[in-house]
């Protein structure tokens, strides 16, 4: 499985791309994609709410179960991926790139640098 | 190549729509012998209607052939975990079938339906004495709604002292999903804690996460991992310390009968399933019976109706009465009055020695097949279960990428209906196949299954395909769940 060196991690399985220096966007990783198996339904938060560090943003529903989404971060959802409501299978395929979910403006940048690098993601998925 | 059965096959499964045949009908009338008259409101009536038009006998097929393709607790093993299919004894379906209790009607005068209203009376007390509780109601249609009832009572309970800061539920990963999901509905906010390494509540996660804001705590007795939490009366002793609600999810009360009260251990509400625990004939959603029981303390917030008994010289009487802090109405009328009077005879036939062996049979059962299988599957908590035991295929994923999914459609080609799987959910065991034989199945019954577990475990070694291509045996073969579930088609329509 493929962990990108230029994301984020965190170890609710969430992925996060730094856009600039005030947005990100979120998706879930290889290994949580796989863990879940077929991903059958995404409920993603409306353009504008807003997401808290650890709060819940969303659910994501596989044929095995239905899981919640963590946000990485405290800001705003300003960009939700409309294709996962028609295509969720994009979870599976394409985790890291049209299977991404929300993007957010950040309140506090400084969020970032508390979460793990694709090594340290990596070694964490080792002790599960 | 086509073969006779197969192209016949085919032709059986066409849906009633595609039997249609423009003109034909299924009852044919005497002439005319009256004056026509109009409909009273023609308005109501439309003509766009696609209905089927099929004879009699072609409908009668149709349905009788869906029918073969049903599985039931009257075909064969049902051992679906935590849903508890065990035989329903017919005895209970003739008594729910007489007449005075099958042809009333809730809007009846009281004094006309005494003996349906004693029946529930009865189960009311006989449900409360069985788990040691104050009072009971039976009006609650299933499970989750018994569980909803006894959240809003225990927030009924907290606001009545004026107590309004008491919005947080404890529910341990371990719980029954329906627990999150009441207790949400209830107005409270719910906080997960995790189950640790012997499967018991973790002692040091409830108490970080208790606090004045604690309403309450959701504990599922034995747990989805069928075992007994060894933790019990500790959690007990801290809960009610700080001021919290103990509520019991009684879906599991089939290990519990005759031995644990547990009101006297200490719990606030429980809840019972009575479609699983005192039979009746359910799956695929109903129907279903619960009963919320309650402590003392929480007696006067009970659902209404409730049916309370008054003795005078005349005798005895048996009325729907309001509790005085009622939370309400759950719905209509009465419950589900079939479900509970089938419940009744389930009791009343099996008597107070009898309704105590239902548990040591079915933790027997349970604790005979965990034995019979240590070693073919892993087994996550080695130890004594209830009545219900938690393997994992993982052994089988991950030496010949077989998982818990592919057992389980292999067991259909048995003819043997196969255990819940993904649940306990993944990240509390690994491909979890949760086994509940029920108090009702004998040794050979148990050993059949047992031998055929141990056959596709070696099948899996062997000729992984097998498994991957389960079922072989079924009218459909392998489903795309995947598909089912993101492009469900639900409609019947001409193209």
């Amino acid at each position: 499985m493929n962990y990108p060196d230029d994301l984020k991690y965190t170890k609710e399985h969430e992925w996060l791309r730094i856009e600039s220096e005030t947005t990100v966007v979120v998706g879930i990783t290889e290994y949580a994609a796989d863990e879940l198996g077929d991903v059958v339904f995404v409920e993603l938060p409306d353009v504008g709410a807003a997401v808290s560090a650890m709060g819940v943003f969303g659910e994501i529903e596989s044929v095995k179960a239905v899981s919640e989404l963590y946000s990485p971060v405290d800001g705003t959802v300003v960009e939700r991926n409309e294709e996962l409501d028609d295509t969720p299978e994009l979870v599976n395929d394409l985790a890291y790139g049209d299977g991404w979910m929300i993007k957010i403006e950040l309140s506090d940048p400084s969020q970032l640098d508390g979460l793990m690098s694709a090594a340290d993601y990596q070694q964490f998925l080792a002790t599960l | 190549m086509t073969t006779p059965e197969r192209w016949l096959e085919k032709h059986n499964r066409k849906l009633l729509m595609d039997r249609s045949a423009p003109g034909r009908i299924g009852a044919s009338h005497a002439r005319l012998d009256v004056p026509e008259s109009e409909l009273p409101d023609a308005a109501l009536l439309r003509d766009n209607l696609d209905m089927p038009e099929v004879s009699e006998s072609e409908i009668v097929r149709y349905f009788s052939q869906l029918s073969h393709y049903n599985f039931s607790i009257d075909h064969n093993f049902y051992p679906l975990g935590s849903c508890t299919m065990k035989y329903n004894p017919k005895i209970n379906d003739e008594m729910a079938a007489l007449p005075g209790l099958s042809e009333i009607h809730p809007f009846q005068p009281e004094e006309t339906v005494q003996g349906a209203l004693k029946l529930i009376w009865h189960i009311q007390e006989i449900l409360a004495e069985v788990v040691g509780m104050a009072g009971a109601s039976v009006s609650p249609k299933a499970g989750a709604e018994s569980e909803f009832a006894g959240m809003l009572m225990a927030r009924a309970y907290h606001l009545s002292r004026g107590d309004d800061k008491r919005k947080k539920v404890l529910i341990p990963d371990s719980a029954h999903g329906t627990n999150p999901a009441s207790a949400v509905v209830a107005g409270f906010h719910v906080v997960s804690l995790p189950t640790n390494e012997q499967g018991n509540t973790d002692l040091a996660a409830l108490e970080a996460a208790i606090g004045d804001d604690l309403a309450g705590f959701m504990l599922t007795q034995p747990s989805t991992l069928g075992i007994f939490d060894t933790n019990l009366s500790e959690v007990i002793q801290i809960v009610r310390d700080a001021g919290g609600i103990l509520y019991g999810d009684g879906a599991n009360l089939n290990a519990l009968l005759g031995k644990v009260k547990l009101g006297e251990l200490g719990f606030d509400v429980v809840h019972s399933n009575l479609h699983k625990t005192f039979t009746q004939p359910h799956g695929g959603g109903g129907p279903g019976a619960g009963a919320v029981l309650v402590s003392e303390r929480l007696l006067p917030y009970l659902p209404e109706p409730h049916v309370t008994r008054a003795e005078d010289e005349d005798g005895e009487r048996f009325s729907l009465t309001t509790p005085p802090q009622s939370i309400g109405r759950l719905g209509p009328f009465q419950g589900n009055f079939g479900a509970l009077v089938r419940a009744y005879a389930y009791i009343r036939t099996l008597g107070d020695v009898g309704v105590s062996q239902i548990s040591e049979d079915a933790v027997i059962n349970a604790n005979y097949i965990l034995s019979q299988l240590r070693g073919t599957f892993d087994l996550p908590q080695d130890r004594h279960c209830k009545h219900e035991v938690v393997f994992s295929a993982k052994n089988l994923k991950d030496n010949f990428g077989v998982s818990g999914k592919d057992v389980c459609k292999r067991l259909i080609d048995s003819g043997i209906h196969p255990p819940t799987m993904y649940f306990p959910l993944p990240d509390v065991v690994e491909e979890s196949l949760l086994i509940e034989p029920t108090e009702t199945e004998s040794k050979e019954t148990l050993d059949q299954f047992i031998e055929v577990m141990k056959l596709i475990a070696k099948e899996a070694e062997e000729d992984p395909d097998l498994l991957l291509n389960a079922p072989h045996n079924t009218p459909n073969t392998r489903l795309d769940e995947a598909l089912a579930a993101r492009r469900p088609v639900l409609r019947w329509s001409r193209d």
